[in-house]
């Protein structure tokens, strides 16, 4: 109880905002640098809560923007840069998940459920519009009583 | 003292609330008037007494009472005052009582303007009501209490996280309370209908202005919680994808889809069965909500200081209202039969088209949350689902929605004419293509993103317009526009809401221009068509921090636009820095300044973003909330409003 109520402000752990990407890691070609910082919005910073690398100030992102940079400058692809990090770090760090494995159920599960849902959407309103129409029910008779008084009102 | 009094109004509320959970419950189902109409006073009086520990507490902020262990853990007596007020709901404790706060004064609302409904169901309404603050009284009396006190109060306190104090932040979670838990009253009324047994039209008007407040309160809720991440974390971003934002999210989206199904309900008496469903679920995402944020399940940017014990407390509640709700519904189902008919194309058929997408966009972004937690669960795989995967997954669905938007809302009930309404909104449709085009000539090799938002902005706004010309009449008689329902003037301005919206998120994420350098004192450089000159830094000393102070100018042409001050703040009792970004606004762009460290060389890191039609995306919100607001002041809701105060006695007879 006690550790928690010391605790217990809102731990924003996020980026002490002090901003991402330092001037001195920038890289000279222009087009380079534009491909770093696409792949670096991909990538997850681990000791962050949900920010990417690009977005991240702390060390361990830095090393990352830096890491991409150089592979860059080595002349490797995007994705091979991306293998490169996924390899050492697991696919923890990639912000947009893979396709492989179960995680078609991530991606395909929105388009099945619409498809899903836009199905029984239009039996509804096909049947709907075939339907013959209720009678509108009268009230009870403790509903006409109730209505009988407020009017008497 | 105080806080002892606080405590003790505190257990009073949770005894007052149990009393009002059974006997109007058992009154309801006897017909005993005299059970029924315990629940009138006792909502007043649970209202009340919830009130007084809140404002104990409260007290003990204001008044630096550092023997409260919580004053201790999240305030300082050099603190400005709206930051003690603030530091309350600063933190898990206080945030729950805040929430219970905000359940019982929906409680007494319903309790107070509920004089038109009939006394069985108000009974049950409000019996269902304290039934969740019950739970979560129990929760905070149990598990989170806020007035322990400390055996030797220590000098001073241990500050606010400095983020938090902030104006944006303060307002921030008071707003989004009362839409999540505006959503529980909802929540009532559908269990109560579920208990009675009959869901009628009435009951679709009945629970759409609680829709609706709980609905405009998120908006604004999640607005300034945007609008602060926008100014203060130091880099522009509005929207993160985070699992709490998006729990925030969900219930919005299943509010907004609530909020249209219930007009179907009220006007053709179809639609029933899912609206009650999606009252359970839009409550049940708030709940859920609050287990993401509290239980530290999911790793979150907000997540408060967690505890398993409070996780399990609450998935206790959630399971246990959703969970019951649900099989309620499933034991009901038969009495909500449909009653209207209505054809293919028509205004109800457009309706679920849009329930449809809102519910489907809400369950992508529910699965994007949950995913990582199941992939490690069952598949043993340590992976996140970020932005990137909820803007390729999300997206289209709203899309669809805003395409299909100004279509379905000049549709006629019950037999529409697709043709008609396309041929009224021509001139929407061609000035939104014009627009797209001009657009896409103007930039180069940039992505559709900009086109796109901008077709579907102007396509949004010009559908809104011809909506409300629409009922000018063939002879244009403009004076009937002052003369139509405010719920219409509503409709049009949040759809136009929707729209500016939209174009404000694309313009932003396409048009965006950034430069990061390190820049010196008197050497101006260019972003964009802007000139940029540090003139110096300077330090200079807030009430509880330290702060190096830029003064930049900003040139256009080689005139002086604007002089703007960023700064980076330390706080010192925190040991926390902060930047405060300078943010020059304008109606087409926000230039935006942010100084960082200081370099060897003299130099000062220095990031400028360009940032094209940013406030657009929270004008569209605060138009949205204008929107409810006015739908909220129709004169439907007055006259039943104004209903009770007509009447001459307040026990009604059965």
């Amino acid at each position: 109880m006690r550790g928690l109520l010391t605790g217990a402000a809102l731990a924003l752990t996020l980026a002490l905002p002090v901003g991402a990407v330092e001037p001195d890691e920038i890289l000279d070609d222009p087009v380079l640098e534009a491909r770093a910082r696409h792949i670096s919005d991909g990538l997850r910073c681990l000791v962050c809560q949900n920010e990417s690398i690009d977005e991240s100030n702390a060390s361990l992102a830095k090393d990352l923007r830096i890491l991409v940079r150089d592979r860059l400058l080595a002349g490797d692809a995007d994705s091979e840069v991306v293998d490169f990090i996924v390899d050492r770090y697991g696919e923890f760090v990639l912000l947009r998940p893979t396709t492989g494995g179960w995680n078609w159920v991530l991606w395909g599960s929105g388009p099945l459920v619409f498809i899903l849902a836009l199905g029984m959407g239009i039996t509804y309103v096909r049947r709907r519009s075939t339907a013959t129409p209720v009678g509108v029910e009268g009230l009870s008779d403790a509903e006409k009583a109730r209505v009988k008084e407020l009017l008497d009102e | 003292m105080i806080t002892e009094l606080g405590h003790f109004a505190l257990i009073l509320a949770f005894l007052t609330a149990i009393v009002q959970m059974v006997v109007p419950l058992i009154g309801a189902h006897k017909r005993w008037p005299g059970w029924m109409a315990v629940a009138e006073p006792a909502a007043s009086a649970q209202f009340a007494l919830t009130a007084t520990a809140f404002g104990a507490l409260t007290y003990a902020f204001v008044v630096s009472d550092f023997s409260v262990q919580l004053v201790y853990a999240n305030s300082h007596s050099l603190k400005p005052m709206l930051y003690k007020i603030s530091g309350v709901w600063g933190n898990h404790e206080g945030s729950m009582l805040l929430w219970v706060l905000i359940v019982t004064l929906f409680g007494a609302m319903a309790a107070w303007f509920g004089g038109n409904l009939p006394p069985t169901l108000r009974a049950r309404v409000l019996s269902v009501q304290s039934a969740i603050a019950v739970a979560f009284f129990a929760f905070i009396l149990f598990t989170s209490n806020p007035f322990i006190r400390v055996a030797v109060p220590p000098f001073d306190g241990t500050d606010l996280n400095p983020l938090l104090q902030d104006p944006g932040l303060a307002f921030h979670p008071p707003f989004l309370y009362l839409g999540y838990v505006g959503l529980s009253i909802c929540f009532s009324f559908a269990v109560a209908a579920l208990i009675e047994g009959r869901v009628d039209a009435a009951w679709g008007r009945w629970v759409r202005p609680w829709t609706l407040a709980a609905w405009v309160f998120l908006t604004i809720g999640i607005a300034l919680g945007s609008w602060w991440a926008y100014y203060e974390l130091g880099w522009g971003g509005f929207w993160f994808w985070d699992p709490v934002e998006n729990a925030s999210f969900m219930p919005w989206l299943f509010a907004a889809a609530l909020l249209h199904s219930a007009i179907v309900v009220e006007k053709r008496e179809a639609l029933k069965s899912w609206t009650m469903l999606l009252a359970i679920m839009a409550f049940g995402f708030s709940l859920i909500g609050t287990f993401i944020v509290r239980s530290g399940l999911l790793t979150s940017v907000h997540a408060f200081a967690n505890d398993p014990e409070r996780g399990v407390f609450i998935l206790a509640i959630l399971v246990f209202f959703t969970g019951g709700a649900l099989t309620l519904f499933a034991a009901r189902a038969q009495v909500m039969e449909a009653k209207g008919v209505f054809g293919v194309v028509s205004r109800e058929s457009a309706l679920v088209a849009n329930n449809i997408l809102l519910a489907v966009a809400s369950f992508v972004v529910f699965v994007g949350t949950m995913w990582p937690l199941v992939a490690e669960m069952f598949f043993e795989r340590k992976l996140s689902v970020g932005a990137p995967f909820f803007n390729m997954a999300f997206t289209p669905f709203m899309v669809l929605l805003g395409l299909l938007l100004p279509v379905g809302s000049i549709l006629s009930w019950k037999r529409g004419k697709i043709g008609k309404a396309l041929k009224d909104l021509a001139p929407a449709l061609a000035l939104a293509l014009a627009l797209m085009a001009l657009v896409w000539v103007l930039q180069t090799g940039r992505s559709m993103l900009g086109p796109v938002g901008v077709f579907l902005g102007a396509w949004l706004v010009g559908g809104a317009v011809v909506d409300l010309l629409s009922r000018t009449g063939r002879k244009r008689d403009y004076s009937r526009l002052l003369r139509l329902p405010r719920a219409d003037w509503g409709k049009a301005v949040a759809h136009g809401g929707l729209g500016i919206t939209m174009l404000g998120i694309a313009g932003l994420m396409a048009w965006e221009e950034e430069d990061i350098r390190v820049a010196y004192i008197d050497q101006p450089f260019t972003v964009g068509q802007f000139e940029f000159e540090l003139k110096g830094v300077e330090r200079v000393r807030g009430p509880n921090y330290f702060s190096d102070m830029a003064d930049v100018i900003v040139r256009r042409g080689g005139d002086e636009l604007v002089r703007v001050a960023p700064e980076k703040r330390t706080y010192p009792v925190a040991q926390m820095p902060t930047t405060e970004a300078a943010i020059d606004y304008r109606f087409l762009r926000d230039i935006y300044v942010v100084i960082g460290d200081k370099q060897d060389d003299g130099g000062w890191v220095m990031r400028v973003y360009i940032k094209p039609l940013a406030n657009w995306i929270w004008g569209g919100c605060i138009l949205m909330s204008i929107g409810g607001l006015l739908s909220l002041s129709d004169r439907r809701y007055r006259v039943a409003a104004g209903a009770k105060k007509s009447r001459a006695v307040g026990v009604p007879a059965e």
